[in-house]
């Protein structure tokens, strides 16, 4: 049976706010799910012009690459602060930060709190992996208690190192937030639920009603030790345990 | 009409930034300049322009870096330890290619310090600071309305030059009162275009803005553009001001509010017969080493005056070499040299 190229139809393709540049992402890791979803949301809402993307330090210190939107790469820690400045100086434009966990809820807390805090009208991705996957898999400020890392070899021990850190919680306390919700990507309900978070995080800033933040618990296989369907196990059974998904805030 | 006004220095440099069409200012309040931030808090927002107080020194220069990347004029302020904290920030903007603009109102240091006036962040200044081989042009004012004019022309060489740019004052300046002709505001339509900012990518390729490049050889390129500029910077932006220098015996080197002081020394010594002149930098980086090395192959000495134990006089010995003699007198912990103390240092070395 032969079938007529003309009467294919394309039911699917990359998101034309993505540029197609090779990924430096590890395979099984789920960056390139959660960058997919960004690109589709900018299509989707037709905001690729306006729209600027903050690159942090970390495995996701190339996203500028990915997009076809104007982009910053900047200090470790400080894209919610950098967020801040551009859309202040330009209120028209839809600012979101990608910010991993060491960036986000370590080294860049005190910007992470309080642009959350001032309400600053942007979308903040925060990609939570529980390792520090681009300087060699040490411990995140999510580590779960007895996971190991190249810094915690035993284990992370609560009595040396601390507990996870549950940020989106803590930015759940604040006045100001209209969006707090953490997702997951470890099977296709959760993509869906995820996208449905995405679009809403971009929309509410689009609708300027103020901060929005998408926490995702993503995979590290390679930094775990884990195959990549061993790794989406791990998420749905263990990390979900101490990192519960759904809203923390939705005043949408 | 225009009309002095009396004003602090503070706010004359928070007034001039507003009047060079600063449209974003970031900052975390220190003493002594905290008239800065009080008066940009009163005045940009009913201009429609933005105020924020920043959670730190760090977030401010963050927020820096993104306003500026938005493509308009932007401005932080603080004063010695708070400066330290801007310094990531203030390599990130050098490496991006952004210009902005950097108030450093000194205190008395290391660590916490004091709140009194001094000189002591000369080398963070004008050495680098931050990471990297980087510079700020760092423009040094020597009294209140220099402050003032030298503020509007940083904004001006930032976006020249799409670099960082420093006024390095004191706590004196930031303190001190005087009659003050503020300048002119300037033409927001008449500013320089930013085609490289981020503000949207319609109807062109995307603006992308980093100070970062795996390979090597691309960041030696980078790196090799940013030196051309120094080097252009060098070339064109040498500022100084020579007082009673055409027959000296012996002038004094000095920046900021030494400088100042030691323009009443000059007259002092004259009035004693002594043929002093003074050599004040106006630009700290880049240093006016050309004119002082003219200068010192026709003095005996070059006295070098600092609230600092002797940091711009490494820059002024190079400059000199072995032309002149090259002695250094200086004041610590926030001390400020008086006329007479300085009188006493020139009368050592002559005769």
């Amino acid at each position: 049976m032969s079938v007529s190229v003309e009467r294919m139809v394309k039911v699917f393709e990359r998101p034309r706010s993505l540029t197609g540049a090779h990924s430096t992402y590890c395979p099984g890791c789920h960056h390139g799910i959660l960058t997919r979803i960004i690109g589709q949301t900018i299509d989707d809402l037709g905001i690729v012009e306006r729209t600027v993307g903050i690159a942090p330090v970390g495995c996701a210190v190339f996203a500028y690459r990915w997009y076809r939107c104007d982009a910053l790469q900047v200090a470790h820690g400080r894209a919610s602060a950098v967020a801040t400045g551009v859309k202040r100086a330009r209120p028209d434009l839809v600012v979101f930060a990608y910010q991993g966990d060491g960036d986000f809820a370590s080294i860049g807390t005190a910007e992470s709190i309080h642009a959350a805090n001032r309400g600053e009208n942007i979308t903040v991705i925060f990609v939570n992996n529980q390792v520090y996957g681009m300087t060699g898999g040490e411990m995140a400020p999510t580590t779960l208690v007895g996971q190991k890392t190249t810094t915690t070899p035993d284990g992370r021990d609560p009595a040396l190192f601390g507990y996870p850190i549950r940020f989106s919680e803590m930015i759940a306390q604040l006045e100001a937030p209209v969006y707090v919700t953490r997702q997951a990507l470890f099977d296709t309900k959760r993509i869906q639920e995820t996208t449905k978070a995405i679009r809403k995080a971009f929309t509410n800033q689009v609708e300027r009603k103020g901060y929005s933040l998408v926490e995702v618990l993503a995979t590290c296989p390679t930094n775990w030790h884990m195959k990549p369907v061993e790794a989406n196990r791990h998420v749905a059974e263990v990390v979900t345990k101490v990192f519960p998904l759904g809203d923390l805030v939705n005043r949408g | 009409m225009a009309k002095r006004v009396l004003m602090r220095g503070n706010e004359v440099i928070a007034e001039a930034a507003i009047r060079a069409g600063c449209q974003c200012y970031f900052a975390y309040p220190i003493t002594p300049q905290a008239e800065l931030l009080e008066h940009m808090a009163r005045n940009m927002p009913r201009l429609g322009r933005t105020f924020v107080q920043a959670e730190s020194e760090v977030a401010a220069i963050s927020m820096v870096h993104g306003a500026s990347a938005a493509g308009v004029r932007t401005m932080t302020s603080s004063s010695s330890p708070g400066i330290s904290l801007k310094m990531e920030g203030i390599s990130y903007l050098a490496g991006s290619s952004l210009p902005a603009v950097i108030v450093n109102v000194v205190r008395g240091g290391p660590g916490l310090g004091n709140i009194a006036p001094a000189q002591c962040d000369y080398f963070q200044a004008t050495k680098g600071g931050g990471h990297g081989d980087y510079h700020m042009i760092v423009l040094a004012p020597s009294t209140v309305p220099e402050a003032g004019e030298l503020t509007m022309l940083a904004f001006e060489l930032a976006d020249r030059y799409r670099t960082p740019v420093m006024i390095l004052a004191d706590g004196m300046l930031g303190q001190m009162m005087e009659p003050v002709l503020l300048p002119d505001p300037v033409d927001p339509a008449a500013l320089p275009a930013k085609p490289w900012a981020a503000t949207g990518a319609k109807g062109r390729e995307p603006n992308i803005i980093l100070s970062f490049d795996l390979d090597p050889e691309g960041l030696r390129r980078m790196n090799l553009e940013l030196q051309a500029r120094y080097r252009t910077i060098r070339e064109k932006e040498v500022r100084h001001e020579e007082t009673e220098t055409e027959d000296a015996e012996i002038v004094i080197a000095a920046h900021g509010t030494v400088a100042r002081i030691a323009k009443s020394v000059v007259r002092m010594a004259r009035a004693e017969g002594i043929r002093l002149g003074l050599f004040r930098p106006i630009t700290v980086w880049p240093f006016p080493y050309e004119p002082l090395r003219a200068l010192s192959s026709r003095v005996e000495t070059v006295l070098t005056v600092e609230m600092s134990a002797g940091q711009m006089w490494e820059d002024v010995r190079l400059a000199v070499a072995e032309r002149a003699k090259t002695p250094f007198y200086g004041e610590l912990g926030g001390v400020v040299p008086t006329p007479k103390g300085i009188l006493r240092e020139v009368k050592r070395h002559v005769g």
